[in-house]
């Protein structure tokens, strides 16, 4: 493996970029490639396919033998509000193997008391976010309830390409948010990118039952997701 | 911050051998068949004097990875190693587990 390339890759896997290492295993020699680079041919759509699927892969190409190493970044979730739901679904979360993050400018709610080892925010979503963007690797779950701390936070997340956004609220609530976003300059396409209500239906009571269906939602369009852009 | 792990990640591990000026072979697991312990992609590092990090199995054949490694590092040139349950003897550098995987080792450099 070539010295640079290796550096190269870390200080892409340490900045959340996703990257392949590509080797040519009948003559030892690599290339480092991001999302979207151009590789014609049989070759290209494997890459492709390996950026997708996250595997890495050996292929078969025109009679040499490549090896694809795909390092795609950890999914992470970022949840706005230390709320009760928060407390519950922090720790779900993290078993399923989530980077976290909660963000709640609101210091009542935001104590390390209630949310014990995670990395918590008593700051505006304006003001973190501003300091380590949002990506395509990253779930956003807003539920605060409170227009003034969420807005900011779900905007920024559409436009980061989040590949989870979901926003706790009732359907009229929801309504009200969706004229709001509209007046942000937002597209009807992003906006409804929104989950709202937040959730899969399972008819959760509760916030320990609601954390369930956000957790299972996310993880649905992690896994379901389409092909990464960096 | 660092999203990656230095004190545990095999290749942040291997970068900062090299730094320090060892040698290092870095072997990656580049095919699996039937119940492999470790996905395609995952790495084991190796410096010069044997000491090594990460996995490409559960245990089972990691002796028999950083033994080539030290020839690796010392020839220069790439290996393609192959594990598998192949017959009664393979238990000692065999895969338990009934498996069969490839693995890819090169020098750093």
């Amino acid at each position: 493996m070539d010295p640079h390339l290796l550096k190269k890759l870390n200080v892409e896997r340490n900045a959340r970029r996703a990257a392949l290492l590509l080797t040519d295993l009948g003559d030892g020699r690599d290339r480092l490639l991001a999302p979207g680079d151009e590789v014609a041919g049989a070759l290209g759509e494997a890459i492709e396919r390996s950026f997708r699927s996250g595997k890495s892969m050996s292929v078969e190409v025109d009679g040499r033998s490549y090896f694809l190493n795909v390092h795609l970044p950890p999914a992470r979730l970022v949840i706005i509000g230390a709320v009760h739901i928060s407390q519950a679904l922090v720790p779900m979360a993290r078993i399923a193997g989530f980077d976290l993050k909660v963000i709640d400018p609101r210091t009542a709610f935001a104590t390390p008391e209630r949310f014990d080892g995670v990395e918590l925010l008593a700051e505006w979503p304006e003001d973190v976010l501003a300091q380590s963007p949002l990506d395509s690797f990253t779930a956003l779950a807003a539920v605060t309830h409170d227009p003034k701390i969420d807005d900011y936070a779900l905007q920024a997340a559409l436009e980061a390409g989040c590949f989870y956004v979901g926003a706790l609220g009732s359907r009229k609530t929801h309504a009200k948010r969706v004229e709001r976003l509209r007046e942000r300059g937002l597209s009807e396409e992003d906006i409804g990118r929104i989950a709202s209500p937040i959730g899969l239906d399972i008819g959760a009571a509760n916030p320990e039952e609601i954390a369930v269906a956000v957790l299972a939602q996310i993880i649905a369009a992690l896994r379901q997701r389409p092909m990464v852009s960096a | 911050m660092d999203i990656v792990d230095e004190t545990r990640d095999p290749l942040m591990i291997a970068e900062r051998w090299m730094g320090e000026g060892r040698e290092v072979a870095i072997a990656t697991v580049v095919e699996t068949w039937g119940s492999a312990p470790r996905p395609t992609g995952s790495h084991l590092v190796i410096d010069g004097d044997g000491n090594f990090h990460g996995s490409v199995s559960g245990g089972c054949v990691e002796g028999a990875v950083v033994s080539e490694a030290a020839e690796i590092i010392r020839e220069g040139e790439p290996r393609m190693l192959e594990f598998g349950v192949a017959d009664e003897t393979a238990w000692q550098v065999g895969l338990s587990c009934g498996g069969r995987i490839r693995v890819y080792v090169e020098r750093l450099g």
